[in-house]
């Protein structure tokens, strides 16, 4: 078991990087949790990266818990408990203290170019996990079509997404997809 | 109740103790089925009254902008603000703990019947949906930022290329793109 010492740090190190650098919250990181757990360690495959990601889109809690199934995955009940705590800890602790600073400077000019140039960065993030996803879970028409109404549902009305959820997984459990 | 106290709602709700604390978060998490942002506004705003409208718009903007998991975020902002340091414990275990043993429960599943033909075809119908969802955030979100002038629009297309197509390492890009960004927005506030 001496490997898993050695993994669990590597997560911790690599989860903790992630989530600092998540602006736009834990949907901003996606692409970097694919890039580290598919492409350049061999820890899952494609499918098994997309299915995680749409299990932790149903399923109840926030979407952060997706890193609790990846380090499940990857490490078992201890590896779960160290993404979680890596994903969650240390930018809850930042948070604390770049709360009241934040509240001190309210109409600084720093803040509002801070604030201004961070935002775009944020959407442009999940952007790249809306391609990043699509490029891996998208292999056939009706998933392409699945993918575009859902978007487009969403976006246009106030559904529960769990609708398009539950519809997708009768398409796909009818082995349309 | 406290219909009286209307026009100062913060002012009069008492202040949350810990274990107050722990249980609000942990009946958010409960209710939690897509999406815990509603159910945390209707308990904080509507239901307990600790906070008014205003003040929970401002406590989410500003863990919007925070790096990290936005809503656990706030859950450390909260409880901060209610009860220091120790609130702050409070409210994040109180969120965290049931969605942790959910998730475990659910990778414990996936491990034993992710092969299954049934479960496997479910999954991979649900996939193509969930970036569905994720696309129409993105909608959502980018629709001020494409309508503004300036850098805005061109950082964001560049962020979403260098990360989603190119596949970049995070760190890199965010080490570039950050102070190039927050220096142009700077430039251009005038």
């Amino acid at each position: 078991m001496k490997a898993d010492g050695g993994i669990l740090v590597t997560l911790a190190v690599q989860f903790a990087i992630m989530a600092l650098l998540a602006l736009g919250g834990a949907n901003a990181v996606v692409p970097e949790m694919h890039r580290l757990a598919v492409e350049i360690n061999p820890w899952m495959t494609e499918r098994e990266f997309s299915d995680m990601f749409a299990i932790a889109q149903a399923a109840p809690g926030p979407n952060v818990m997706l890193v609790t199934l990846i380090g499940y995955h990857i490490a078992g009940f201890s590896g779960a408990l160290v993404t979680t705590l890596a994903m969650c800890g240390p930018t809850a602790v930042l948070a604390l203290f770049l709360g009241r600073v934040w509240d001190r400077f309210k109409n600084a000019p720093w803040r509002m170019a801070v604030q201004a140039g961070v935002v775009p960065i944020s959407v442009g993030l999940v952007g790249a996990t809306a391609i990043v996803l699509t490029q891996v879970s998208v292999h056939s028409w009706v998933a392409a079509a699945i993918t575009v109404v859902t978007a487009a549902v969403t976006y246009r009305s106030r559904w529960n997404p769990l609708w398009a959820i539950g519809i997708a997984g009768l398409f796909g459990f009818a082995d349309l997809v | 109740m406290s219909e009286t106290s209307a026009s100062s709602p913060s002012a009069a709700a008492p202040i949350p103790t810990h274990a107050e604390l722990f249980i609000a978060f942990f009946k958010i998490t409960l209710s939690g089925f897509g999406g815990t942002l509603p159910w945390t506004r209707r308990m904080f705003v509507e239901e307990k009254r600790w906070l008014t409208e205003q003040e929970f718009n401002d406590v989410y903007a500003l863990c919007q902008f925070l790096p990290g998991p936005n809503i656990v975020n706030l859950t450390s902002v909260f409880g901060s603000r209610m009860r220091g340091p120790t609130g702050a414990l409070a409210a994040w275990i109180g969120f965290l703990l049931l969605p942790f043993f959910v998730m475990v429960g659910a990778a414990v599943l996936y491990q034993y019947f992710g092969d299954v033909d049934a479960v496997r075809r479910v999954l991979h119908g649900i996939a193509p949906a969930a970036a569905g969802l994720i696309i129409a955030t993105v909608a959502r979100m980018a629709g001020p930022i494409v309508r503004s002038f300036g850098p805005a629009p061109v950082v964001m297309v560049a962020t979403a290329f260098a990360i989603g197509l190119m596949r970049w390492p995070l760190l890199l890009v965010m080490l570039v793109i950050t102070p190039v960004s927050i220096g142009l927005a700077w430039w251009g506030r005038r």
